[in-house]
């Protein structure tokens, strides 16, 4: 069944759109990631106008990030103070993403900002999630006691404030720095940036794993729904249609993927993970180093 | 069927008669709106008519006919990329003025057979003569122009169907026209050239309004004229599915 996009101006395959969101309902309800990194590049090869993939993947991650925040405020994994903090950073970062991002796409060069932004982060994060989930399983197989470091440079700055449910008793400049680089990420990428929010959260700010999930969701659903109305009144960009086709594939395929996530180890299934991050990656490395059929791309302009 | 011929019949009687060439053109349109809905797939236009004459037939080279749809014209900008550090970028870059977002020509023979260069150039059928006619703000942009095209082309936007026009007795010509699901609205232009030996000897021209309609038209209003609402509206959309999702999720799980 075909849908004409009232937005992109371009008819897709419904079932094709719907597929799509429930692959990544699955891999995020599997992995606890928003799966923003991967509907975007997929809704390119779909044939979606990248400003308007980028601006409607965020509304996406509303969606699928509300409701995994509900199961973890029942049980009680969400730290509300340090997730405003990190949303001051965050609505801060965005609305700096906006700008770059609205300056790019006048210059031409969204597309490769985009890609760019995306072989690195994937590169960096696939690797590091490999190489750690390697040595954890290795740890596991030895029998030894993981080892965390409490103090590090972060705990030496000033302005500090004690953060209960963490258990933290630190300064909010790392928060806000953090929050904000994540709100950059989620303008300019179209991601709710959980892949980046957890891992500084555990290793930079030291919090317990059991509340960084929950409060990374807290902090990316704000950033991601400040995102689509930045998007949405400045660029135009959002398809309220493709959106929820995503949505609905998406929340089904989420709950397919918790009950095949519950069923697998958790070093095994970041192994997998690493994997396909690594795996989109090099996809769109790819592009970018290999020379194009067409040399040429033409914009439509606004008629006058 | 019997309006459209009592039009087509009072078109033939109230057209005044052109006293510098026997033949003269009277269209008929199957649709003259097109309506894009939320399941909109294409659209298939049928442009037909006949040719008007107060003499018999002239002798020599039958008589051929060009039919050619154009849409709305909007402002382009054709990038190309060129390796820079190793990886493929945008560098130079060419704005074309305005340029059909659509065009296609259908002809009774190979163009080239049955137009002269001189009368292309004056009414600009074949597709470079076209775009090129339109914008041409930017020197040195026959490169980009030509990309436009192979582009457009590749997308099913620009299209050229010889031999697609059916002319029966010289006089009933019918054909036609895809417009493809990726289309955007506004004012298409249906024009009609009547050529003998070469040269057009008579146009005629016609609107196509293709529009947005029902749910489509009120959520491209809103997006454009209260964006903040639209978002809100999106927000609100994802916030009750995913709430929904998770309702349903536990309730399925008790």
């Amino acid at each position: 069944m075909q849908f004409y996009l009232p937005i992109a101006e371009v008819s897709v395959n419904a079932f094709l759109i719907l597929g799509l969101g429930g692959l990544v309902g699955v891999l995020s309800g599997m992995f606890g990631v928003g799966g923003g990194f991967l509907i975007t590049p997929l809704l390119f090869v779909a044939g979606i106008p990248p400003p308007v993939a980028v601006a409607t993947a965020a509304s996406q991650i509303v969606a699928s990030s509300f409701s995994a925040l509900l199961a973890h405020l029942q049980r009680r994994n969400v730290d509300i103070p340090m997730g405003l903090v990190l949303l001051a950073g965050g609505l801060l970062g965005s609305g700096l993403g906006i700008v770059v991002f609205n300056m790019l796409k006048a210059m031409g060069q969204v597309d490769l900002l985009i890609k760019l932004c995306y072989v690195v982060f994937l590169g960096v994060i696939g690797g590091l999630m490999l190489q750690e989930s390697l040595r954890a399983l290795r740890r596991a197989k030895s029998g030894a006691p993981p080892v965390r470091r409490r103090h590090t440079w972060v705990h030496a700055l000033p302005f500090k404030v004690k953060f209960r449910v963490s258990g933290l008793y630190i300064s909010v400049i790392p928060p806000l720095l953090v929050g904000a680089f994540v709100g950059l990420l989620a303008a300019i990428m179209g991601v709710g940036g959980g892949f980046i929010l957890v891992p500084a959260m555990i290793y930079l700010l030291g919090m317990p794993t059991k509340v960084v999930i929950g409060t990374s969701l807290f902090q990316i659903i704000f950033v991601t729904a400040f995102t689509t109305l930045l998007h949405a009144t400045t660029n135009y960009t959002v398809d309220i249609v493709l959106a929820a086709l995503l949505i609905v594939g998406g929340v089904i395929g989420a709950q397919i993927g918790a009950r095949i996530g519950v069923k697998m180890r958790a070093e095994s299934l970041r192994i997998l993970l690493s994997g396909l991050v690594l795996a989109v990656c090099l996809q769109l490395a790819l592009d970018l180093v290999i020379r194009p059929a067409e040399l040429y791309s033409a914009e439509r302009g606004a008629p006058p | 069927m019997i309006a459209r011929l009592a039009i087509l019949l009072l078109l033939i009687l109230i057209l005044p008669t052109r006293p510098a060439y026997a033949e003269t053109i009277v269209l008929g349109l199957s649709e003259s709106e097109v309506g894009i809905t939320a399941t909109f797939d294409g659209s298939d236009i049928l442009v037909f008519g006949a040719v008007k004459r107060e003499a018999p037939i002239p002798e020599g080279e039958p008589l051929d006919i060009i039919i050619a749809v154009t849409g709305p014209l909007t402002p382009v900008t054709v990038r190309k990329k060129a390796r820079r550090f190793g990886i493929w970028v945008n560098t130079e870059a060419a704005r074309i003025s305005s340029a059909p977002s659509f065009y296609a020509v259908a002809t009774t023979r190979p163009l080239d057979q049955m137009l002269r260069d001189t009368d292309d150039l004056r009414h600009s059928i074949t597709i470079p003569r076209a775009i090129r006619s339109i914008g041409n703000e930017v020197e040195d942009t026959a490169a980009f122009t030509e990309a436009l095209i192979r582009i457009r082309a590749e997308e099913g936007l620009y299209s050229l169907l010889e031999g697609a026009v059916e002319l029966t007795d010289q006089t009933l010509f019918r054909t036609r026209i895809s417009l493809p699901a990726n289309l955007i609205e506004g004012r298409y232009d249906a024009r009609i050239y009547l050529a003998r030996e070469g040269h057009v000897i008579d146009t005629y021209e016609a609107p196509i309004i293709v529009r947005k309609i029902g749910l489509e038209r009120w959520l491209f209003n809103l997006a454009q004229s209260q964006p903040f609402l639209y978002g809100l509206l999106t927000i609100s959309l994802a916030i009750v599915l995913g709430w929904a999702a998770s309702f349903a999720f536990q309730s399925f799980r008790r």
